[in-house]
């Protein structure tokens, strides 16, 4: 498993690029993506090897064949979805007498589900976005000059690889061997209630402790996978600006901020996105920081955890709104920004 | 190991300016602080120092909460810590994973994750890599399709659970549904003990293998078209050009997808706590995250569910530790 498949060398010597296309050629591992054009590109390459790759393929039939079954794949992603939005707006005798895949029609079309999910959910959603984005904003900054320090400053590789394993190591610790210490951390060692005493003499719900803590926990956990993400990107940029920089006695803090940072657009986007919508879908930090789903700092994604138990699942309609309003902002994300989404997720 | 990285090529060190530039914020005044400054650029390389602002403060932050919360994890198993009150550090002993490896609960988990983690891996992998051949040859609206594919992947765990529930709803359920079409079923989902688990791997299947078919389709552009054209001119099959040409290249990309999914299936506790929205997941499908979460916060006994998650933590060390290896050896860390 540890050994190189010699087909990767053949791979290799057709390329004309450097290593570090080459080692695109094994796909998406942790840094075989220089500028996400192999992943997220958007338009069919310009023609010319897409033709060249369709040229292979002239037998009609089996083309009819393939769209056919491209199309059977997608009625599969969207089945779950199209039901839950259809029937998020039936009414409960609607949901049990006609299909669960018919659009609601005349009298069984209702808007009450949505109602009371927002009255449910309303005060989740606010209270995820006050954690998610600015765990999301500080872990991909932490990120971004970790990766920094790790790449475009010359130290010696060997002690780079040591941390740099210790961040990736980072990136795929099951959460669950952290949680009880996590718990331990947050009552006995730092207790943001005693200690932000000021904050609540001030009107502020002293729940809201909760939500400092889940922040402060996404930023910890959420710096290796934005360490990673930076790296891959600030490897393959082009030094020569840098070591000129350099050696007209430019300081590192200097170069971050006049080279590397502007340069750092496109893969901040692309980090954001994908921790908000990581932090935002969680669920385990906030089932174990945040006291119940009943406490007025709940997330939203622990408030529809919950939804099932108040309401025995027989109001289907209610779950699925309920579901889909939860899943609006990752949604929103995702259509926007799908390609940047894809390089995120494609690591 | 060591040899691999040593060798690299693209190795930058010979600067030939060696930290003169580090006079930005610490004038260079002679004297110890100088010194002790040297031999750190001596040992470590030119930059040590000066970098240090930029990866120390996150690198810090980042192994508290990791490695200090799994070390002290480890600590609190060994100890008798449950219910309220404190933890009582001053007996030490392995009682708790002597009790877990004689409790049937923690083995019917282990058999659990094992089924879930490598049917779930393959399923997804297998699924993921038709997607991508098929997008891979020359489509229209390709996008759309792409798009489409990864959309579940956007959601969270907590909605995917209540989609399914409702797809594996007994009575108006749209799987029933289908299944009433061939004149099978209804069958109750996640009610029966025997297929529970598999429902499970079915619906996150659903939600992650358009993760899969990204990674894929990136090895698939990755590989040069003279490697089809050399195939076609050989006048071998399409389905013979893949099988034997295409598909032995993606090794890479298989594995580095394999192993985040493996990561992915082990955190699947977010699912299966919102199928119940309780602590105790359906019947035939209890893993170990869940059995760790539901000992320490709904038993209280915590001593005992730190022990559950360190288990937890070595079966993904060994998934991961052999992976790191394996990028050190391509020099990629």
């Amino acid at each position: 498993m540890t050994e190189i498949d010699p087909t990767d060398d053949t791979s290799e010597t057709t390329k004309t690029d450097d290593a570090t296309t080459a080692a695109q050629a094994d796909g998406g591992d942790i840094d075989a993506r220089t500028d996400g054009g192999t992943t997220a590109d958007a338009d069919p390459a310009p023609g010319v090897t897409e033709d060249a790759r369709g040229g292979r393929f002239q037998v009609d039939p089996s083309r009819v064949v393939l769209y056919a079954v491209l199309l059977l794949v997608t009625a599969f992603y969207l089945t779950p979805l199209e039901s839950g939005v259809v029937t998020s707006f039936k009414t409960n005798t609607a949901v049990t007498q006609t299909f669960p895949f018919a659009p609601p029609l005349g009298d069984g079309f209702t808007t009450d589900k949505w109602a009371t999910a927002f009255d449910m959910l309303g005060r989740g959603l606010l209270n995820s976005a006050l954690y998610a984005i600015p765990a999301t904003l500080l872990s991909g900054f932490l990120g971004s000059i970790a990766a920094y320090g790790l790449t475009q400053a010359t130290w010696k590789r060997r002690y780079k690889a040591i941390f740099l394993a210790l961040f990736v190591a980072g990136v795929f610790i099951p959460y669950q061997a952290v949680l009880v210490p996590l718990t331990e951390f947050w009552t006995n060692v730092v207790n943001l209630n005693d200690l932000l005493g000021f904050l609540w003499s001030s009107g502020i719900p002293e729940s809201y402790a909760n939500l400092i803590e889940l922040s402060l926990t996404h930023v910890a956990y959420g710096i290796p996978v934005c360490t990673v993400l930076f790296r891959s990107y600030y490897k393959n940029m082009s030094e020569e600006m840098i070591e000129s920089a350099r050696l007209d006695g430019a300081t590192l803090r200097r170069v971050y901020r006049r080279i590397v940072l502007p340069l750092s657009t496109p893969m901040f986007a692309v980090v954001l996105i994908y921790q908000f919508t990581q932090i935002w879908n969680d669920l385990l930090f906030a089932l174990i920081l945040v006291s119940s789903a009943t406490s007025e700092a709940a997330p939203a994604t622990l408030v529809l955890a919950g939804l099932g138990v108040d309401l025995s699942g027989t109001n289907f309609g209610l779950q699925m709104a309920g579901a889909l309003l939860t899943a609006l902002p990752t949604i929103a994300v995702y259509v926007m920004f799908s390609e940047e989404f894809s390089e995120g997720v494609a690591t | 190991m060591r040899r691999a990285l040593t060798e690299s090529d693209d190795e930058r060190e010979p600067r030939t300016d060696g930290g003169v530039t580090a006079g930005g914020d610490q004038g260079r005044s002679v004297g110890p602080v100088t010194r002790i400054k040297d031999r750190f650029e001596g040992r470590f390389g030119s930059d040590f120092l000066e970098s240090a602002p930029f990866w120390l403060p996150p690198f810090l932050l980042m192994a508290l909460f990791v490695y200090g919360a799994i070390l002290w994890n480890f600590f609190l198993s060994l100890t008798d810590y449950s219910g309220f009150g404190g933890a009582d550090y001053s007996q030490l002993d392995f009682e708790m994973y002597t009790r877990a490896f004689g409790d049937p609960n923690v083995w019917n988990a282990v058999t659990n994750t094992f089924l879930l983690v490598v049917g779930f891996t393959v399923g997804t992998l297998a699924i993921g890599l038709v997607l991508a051949i098929l997008i891979d040859r020359g489509i229209r609206f390709e996008n759309a399709f792409r798009t489409i594919y990864l959309l579940p992947m956007s959601l969270s765990f907590v909605v995917t659970a209540q989609f399914w529930l409702w797809m594996y709803n007994y009575n108006e359920g749209i799987m029933n549904q289908f299944f009433g079409l061939f004149g099978l079923g209804p069958f109750s989902y996640l009610g029966n003990q025997s297929i529970a688990l598999w429902a499970v791997v079915f619906a996150l299947i659903w939600q992650f293998s358009g993760y899969a078919m990204v990674v894929y389709l990136a090895g698939l552009r990755a590989i040069p078209d003279e490697m089809y054209e050399a195939a076609k001119t050989d006048g071998a099959s399409t389905f013979r050009m893949y099988w034997r040409i295409i598909i032995p290249q993606l090794k890479g990309a298989t594995i580095s997808a394999a192993v985040i999914l493996m990561v992915f299936a082990l955190k699947a506790f977010d699912f299966l706590y919102s199928l119940v929205s309780g602590y105790r997941p359906p019947t035939g499908t209890d893993i170990l995250s869940t059995l760790m979460v539901r000992t320490a916060y709904s038993n209280t006994e915590w001593a005992y569910g730190a022990a559950i998650a360190i288990i937890l933590f070595v079966l993904a060390l060994g998934i991961i530790g052999p992976y790191l290896v394996y990028e050190f050896r391509r020099d990629n860390l």
